[in-house]
């Protein structure tokens, strides 16, 4: 059987300073011509400062017709950029995809919904970006709209709709796709749990229809769920192709090796999903019980304080740090923010801040943990990294009788007792 | 959809044939692109489509106060209002046309990195979305021609013919600056000022023959001199200076030529950097 997909030797280098030359202006054209000569002089030309990077390296597989294939990675591995050629909005720097079928991509959900228009308009308007025919979306409107389950609202622009309803109207176009070929990127990190199960049951469906798919995302149950074959990159490269479970081992195993840090993380170069806003986020410690450091790990029940640094540019009385812990499945098993705390005191700072926050016992179950700290500043989102921190949670005798919880996502205190016997023989005459 | 479809997805360098074959299939995005502009260009606003005729009925009532009153200009024949809106019109559909689409990709950034389809139907959708409004501003100018008794003469078969070429000459345009505003931020400042001059380059509000003979073959490098001279000669029924004409609407479809070119070259960096 011919691969529906082949992938050869696929490679993409970006330059980096991408982001500060994203915006060049004539003047510093103008200022980089004026300082060439200099650099004639100094022997140094502009190519060679510019500092480059291969954010996917001599990437080659097969898919084959039918195929459900879990792309999985770290934040960075690449992942992004192979579904963004494979898309087709980028180019690869070499290599070549050959694609036997028509293909579309889902690389978020709602691209191209404009608030104005009502979830009518947006329908049509989101089904032929998809690359939907009109005759095609006006005969699946009926079935799209029931899956949005947003009727009474058909004919309201989307901008007055609540997130809910705008990601499930989104997701109910796209799921209504009938590429042979489909590529999917992190969706399903949206909308409530219970939509997020109709979202997995529509793309099961999908892939038992013998629909050819790859989907890439962190939540590792849902790509078990879903795939039969996984792939891993690892800084660019392919590190791993064969059957799902061994693929999700694979990953889980090389993950749990990094992250090992003093307690001290730097957080001004950690990576920022928007590379165009302020680094505010300067500096995040851990201690456990005691205030003595924390090291990389943590035995289960004791004690979490973390400090986080960050500046205050203005003078504000209104800003809150988030925490949230993912475990490596990708799920979020916990959030602490300080917006919880109720004796917060409402009073303006300005200049360096630290924030301190006390977890008096962090009963999650042995696992690593990937922490994702955000600021916010007047009620908006100023900074935020997905991958500040990894804390190893081990093993500890948390209920005091050697016994180690196995599965559960935390533990809690609790008591067994039995009931006293009534009406049986009691045990002493 | 067949079994013999095969993609190719590979570097591309240089320049960059126009892939009809797949402008077709996706035609009718095209269609809904503009369709969108269309919609939300007045909404929330409380005069809604009105602002369509509204800026060049202004401008009209403008220049026939300063150039015909003040100034006295003439007009080469109809009454002043009429010359200067008949003008006006395709200069608005123009100066309004390079402006939005020059923008166009930086302000839909979201289709650019998130999905593929051909990325000329983002400039080229905003310009067909402002077509509807020239078409309300040619029916105030139908209105203007009945209050003045100027007939309409069968001239005005000629009309579809320029409008062609302004859409032309906007996308040739359209697509360069908006190829280069994905890199270069600077585009979106100097648009409006070129548009600016523009305006005085271009017979709008004065008639040709205010102009010394020699520089007026000059003025056919610019494409709108022969859209603005063909208006009055289609509707007005003006002499239309033929040579000019001519001249300009070669340079309409190069212009248009040459700007499809550079943006497929430029294209394949947009998601990039933009």
């Amino acid at each position: 059987m011919q691969p529906i997909l082949e992938f050869r030797n696929i490679s993409k280098e970006y330059i980096l300073g991408g982001a500060a030359r994203k915006h060049d202006t004539f003047r510093e054209i103008l200022v980089r011509t004026a300082k060439r000569p200099l650099a004639l002089l100094t022997g140094k030309s502009e190519r060679q400062t510019e500092e480059r990077f291969w954010a996917l390296r001599d990437v080659s597989f097969d898919v084959n017709p039918g195929e459900v294939i879990g792309v999985i990675g770290r934040n960075g591995a690449g992942k992004s950029t192979l579904l963004k050629i494979l898309s087709r909005i980028t180019d690869p720097t070499e290599g070549y995809i050959k694609a036997r079928g028509r293909l579309a991509s889902l690389l978020e959900v709602g691209t191209g919904f404009h608030p104005e228009l009502t979830g009518r308009e947006n329908i049509y308007l989101n089904g032929a970006i998809l690359g939907m025919r009109k005759s095609e979306i006006a005969a699946k409107f009926d079935q799209i709209v029931a899956f949005s389950e947003i009727e009474q609202f058909l004919d309201t622009p989307v901008k007055r709709y609540s997130s809910g309803m705008y990601v499930r109207l989104a997701f109910a176009v796209a799921a209504h796709l009938n590429p042979e070929i489909l590529v999917v990127d992190e969706v399903l990190a949206v909308g409530d749990m219970s939509f997020q199960k109709k979202c997995l049951g529509k793309m099961s469906e999908v892939s038992r229809g013998g629909r050819t798919v790859l989907f890439v995302s962190h939540n590792m149950a849902a790509v078990q769920n879903l795939c039969s074959r996984g792939i891993v990159l690892k800084h660019g490269n392919l590190a791993f192709n064969g059957s799902v479970n061994e693929a999700i081992d694979y990953y889980l195993n090389s993950v749990s090796g990094e992250g090992a840090h003093g307690h001290i993380i730097d957080l001004s170069s950690a990576r920022r999903n928007n590379p165009r806003r302020p680094r505010l986020l300067n500096k995040l410690e851990f201690y456990t019980d005691g205030d003595t450091p924390m090291r990389g790990s943590l035995p289960m029940g004791t004690a979490l304080k973390m400090r986080i640094h960050f500046p205050l540019s203005e003078p504000a009385d209104d800003f809150e740090i988030g925490i949230g812990f993912d475990n490596m499945y990708g799920q979020r098993v916990f959030t602490a923010h300080s917006w919880f705390e109720p004796d917060r005191m409402h009073t303006e700072r300005v200049g360096p801040q630290v924030f301190i926050c006390d977890i008096p016992s962090l009963t999650l179950v042995p696992g690593q943990y990937t922490l994702r700290v955000w600021l916010d500043v007047n009620g908006d989102e100023v900074d935020l990294i997905d991958d500040a921190a990894r804390i190893q949670v081990i093993e500890s005798d948390y209920y005091g009788t050697g016994k180690v919880p196995w599965n559960g996502t935390f533990v809690l205190k609790h008591r067994w007792r039995l009931e006293q016997a009534n009406g049986a023989s009691p045990a002493h005459p | 959809m067949n079994g013999t479809y095969e993609l190719v997805i590979k570097p591309r360098s240089g320049w960059q044939p126009i892939d009809w074959k797949e402008v077709f299939l996706h035609r009718e995005l095209l269609g809904f692109l503009a369709w969108r502009d269309v919609k939300i260009r007045y909404r929330q606003t409380l005069l809604g489509g009105l602002w369509a005729v509204l800026q060049p009925l202004i401008a009209m009532l403008i220049f026939t106060f300063v150039f015909n009153r003040m100034a006295g200009v003439k007009s080469d024949g109809p009454p002043y209002p009429l010359f200067a809106f008949a003008g006006l019109a395709p200069w608005t559909f123009f100066a309004n046309a390079v402006s939005t689409s020059s923008n166009s990709l930086v302000t839909n950034q979201q289709l650019v990195s998130k999905i593929y389809f051909p990325r000329v139907f983002i400039p080229v959708g905003s310009i067909a979305a402002l077509l509807v409004d020239l078409g309300f501003s040619l029916l105030l100018l139908f209105a203007m021609m009945l209050k003045y008794h100027w007939a309409l003469t069968l001239h005005a078969l000629m009309l579809p013919v320029y409008i062609v070429a302004a859409f032309l000459a906007a996308t040739g345009l359209g697509l360069v600056f908006s190829a280069l505003n994905v890199s270069y931020r600077d585009v979106k400042y100097a648009v409006p000022f070129l548009i600016q001059m523009g305006l005085f380059v271009t017979p709008v509000i004065y008639p040709i023959h205010y102009l010394p003979a020699r520089i007026r073959p000059l003025l056919g490098l610019n494409p709108m001199t022969g859209v603005v001279l063909g208006f009055r000669s289609a509707l007005l029924g003006s002499t239309p200076e033929w040579g000019l004409i001519e001249t300009s609407l070669v340079v309409s479809v190069l212009l248009a030529i040459i700007g499809l070119l550079i943006f497929r070259r430029m294209e394949r960096r947009f998601a990039d950097i933009i």
